[in-house]
């Protein structure tokens, strides 16, 4: 009789085991797609860098002649620049000496892809993005984290979470049109779009990413700390200055990196706001191109396969290792000490 | 004691300021393109082409062009999306390298710069699938599939906006309170009916929310789509997948950057720019709005 129970029992949940096996089997494949996609883009933007690594690469077959990307007075320094070089093409090839060289002027005579000017390009807007907006991001977490009432939070919460859906794009013609025209007229620059501008254009596009996290990373300190520090006496503002503040300086340190690696891959605001013009140098108001801009202004004019071509999939792929990098950083290593540090070990 | 209160006030007082100034920096954007574009905007703008050059008419084929590559990439998004969020939820195990390689994947994923996802649409879609296609399928040599066209930029764009729905849609299953789990196995359903029936029912206004940011974020990104599909004028509509588009963020960009003479049409730049700023902003207005009702109900 026992074994009759046992045996209906099994024949029960067979049949449905089978449905549970594929559904469970199903969803578990898909959800592998993520990681897949991960890896593909790794090998994909890797595989079109890789002639670089063996330079065997045929001279480009057509240069098309430079047209120039950066517009208005802006352009005039870079175009000088193309003219003027006009030694042999000896070195051709897109070998590490040459991307290594202090210029970029893929579409010369003698191309150079010194990648340095766009390296500074990228971090010095991203420094910029990150002085102007990390400040204001970080006072508007603590204003609406600690200070603000109720009601007062629920207006700049989700206003701050709207600002995180304005497009790119949208950003940089506001860049473009008015924030490049005030600073011009303020303070009386020579090239209307420069990295100045540029900066201040992107800070509006890491804020939200700042705010959002400083924000969580100051509401999960733990009630204890602050109903302990209330408790022996200290003041609201003593207890967010010196209790709430240091408990969650990790979670600001990540929010900061974020920020960081958002401005360092942002492309379209650079591209329609900084001018573009791949100068080495570190004046603030002088105009740059930025590695992601170069990417968006030259690949939808390179011939597939060319020394060109590889040096832009190049710095895509350094794009992604760089940020990589840094979120892995943000990720990991800051998340696991605020976790420790909230736990007291 | 006199120097401390006036110190803590100041705190406060910046604090707020700051704030403040964030929300009338966004408050400013939007007046001053509305006020850039508003002569523009009128509903023939909207339904009808681009004439003389782009520098009057309309911008039909751009809005088209959007909202074409936004069905096409929720399309292949949302199902992903969802279905990796109720693994994450519900049948991965905390400790499992599986789920860690997923939960890593996803995260990176997002932090991916838009611009990587365009060169990997071309590397991947465009010279090795579409190129792959085109040598298997056809032999004339000519180019079908191995160039940018709508499809592989909805796809270059749904790569970009999944970890945006898996992220929403597993904050939503994870309010699905365990006792109506507990109460469909006790009932004798099998765990994936429980799924089925109990829990993604409850968190279909996850789902929606997600599908909507998702959708907002491909309709403003313009990076992963400048060399994988988009156009700056096509003469008509596109009505096949291997067809190229136009998209409004592309229209701002090269209207505001490339065109012969940015003065005469700044009026159409500024409209378009606010046609686009409306729709990605009444998008996640709408997902903020839902996700906030939906918490509320969860603490009620």
């Amino acid at each position: 009789m026992q074994n009759k129970k046992r045996e209906s029992k099994n024949s029960l949940s067979r049949k449905f085991r089978l449905s549970e096996f594929l559904a469970e089997n199903t969803i578990k494949l898909v959800s592998f797609t993520s990681f897949a996609i991960i890896i593909l883009i790794f090998v994909f933007v890797f595989r079109e860098a890789t002639p670089i690594f063996f330079h065997t690469e045929k001279k480009a077959v057509s240069q098309e002649f430079s047209k120039s990307e950066s517009y208005g007075d802006e352009s005039a320094q870079s175009s000088k620049d193309n003219y003027s070089s006009f030694s042999s093409g000896s070195e051709d090839a897109a070998s590490f000496k040459n991307l290594t060289q202090k210029e970029w002027q893929p579409v010369s005579e003698n191309p150079k892809y010194g990648l340095l000017p766009l390296f500074i390009g990228s971090l010095k807007a991203t420094i910029l993005a990150i002085l102007f907006g990390a400040p204001l991001a970080i006072l508007a977490a603590i204003f609406s984290a600690l200070f603000a009432s109720k009601r007062l939070k629920e207006i700049i919460k989700p206003a701050i979470e709207l600002l995180a859906s304005f497009p790119s794009v949208v950003i940089g013609f506001f860049a473009l049109m008015t924030i490049a025209t005030f600073f011009q007229s303020v303070f009386g620059l020579t090239y209307r779009l420069n990295a100045f501008t540029g900066g201040v254009a992107m800070a509006f596009a890491i804020i939200p990413i700042i705010y959002t996290v400083t924000e969580d990373a100051l509401t999960a300190v733990p009630k204890y700390f602050s109903e302990a520090s209330l408790a022996l006496g200290a003041t609201k503002w003593q207890t967010a200055l010196f209790v709430i503040m240091p408990a969650a300086t990790p979670g600001i340190f990540a929010a900061l990196l974020l920020g960081f690696g958002r401005a360092f891959g942002e492309t379209m605001i650079l591209l329609m706001a900084t001018g573009n013009a791949p100068l080495s140098s570190f004046n603030i108001f002088e105009p740059v191109r930025t590695m992601s801009a170069t990417i968006g202004a030259e690949m939808a004019e390179v011939v597939v396969g060319d020394t060109h071509y590889t040096v832009l999939f190049f710095i895509g792929a350094l794009l992604f290792v760089i940020t990589f990098i840094i979120n892995a950083i943000a990720e990991f290593y800051v998340r696991a000490k605020l976790m420790k540090r909230f736990r007291g070990e | 004691m006199m120097n401390n209160k006036l110190l803590g006030k100041s705190i406060v007082i910046i604090s707020a300021l700051a704030a403040l100034i964030i929300i009338s920096a966004l408050v400013y954007i939007l007046l001053d393109i509305y006020i850039g574009g508003k002569n523009y905007l009128t509903w023939e703008f909207l339904t009808s082409n681009p004439k003389e050059g782009m520098t009057a008419g309309g911008i039909f084929p751009a809005i088209v062009g959007t909202v074409l590559l936004v069905l096409i990439m929720s399309i292949a998004c949302v199902p992903i999306g969802t279905i990796t969020a109720i693994y994450l939820s519900e049948y991965a195990s905390k400790t499992s390298i599986f789920t860690k390689m997923i939960r890593f994947a996803v995260n990176t994923l997002s932090g991916v710069p838009a611009i990587v996802f365009g060169l990997f649409g071309l590397g991947f879609f465009i010279q090795f699938i579409g190129a792959g296609m085109d040598k298997a399928m056809y032999s004339d040599g000519r180019l079908h599939w191995g160039q940018p066209n709508l499809l592989w930029a909805s796809l270059t764009m749904a790569f970009l906006t999944v970890p945006v729905v898996i992220v929403s849609v597993e904050e939503a299953l994870r309010t699905v309170p365990d006792e109506l789990r507990a109460g469909g196995l006790a009932l004798g359903a099998t765990k994936w009916q429980t799924i089925r029936k109990i829990v993604v029912p409850n968190s279909l206004s996850g789902i929606m929310t997600g599908a909507i940011l998702a959708i907002g974020r491909g309709a403003g990104e313009v990076a992963p789509i400048l060399f994988t599909g988009v156009a700056y004028f096509l003469p008509q509509l596109p009505h096949k997948l291997t067809d190229q588009f136009m998209n409004l963020g592309y229209h701002i960009y090269v209207m505001a950057t490339q065109s012969t003479d940015v003065e005469a049409t700044k009026g159409i730049q500024y409209a378009t720019a606010f046609i686009l700023l409306i729709l990605t902003f009444s998008l996640s207005f709408v997902a903020i709005i839902i996700r906030y009702r939906f918490r509320k109900k969860i603490k009620a």
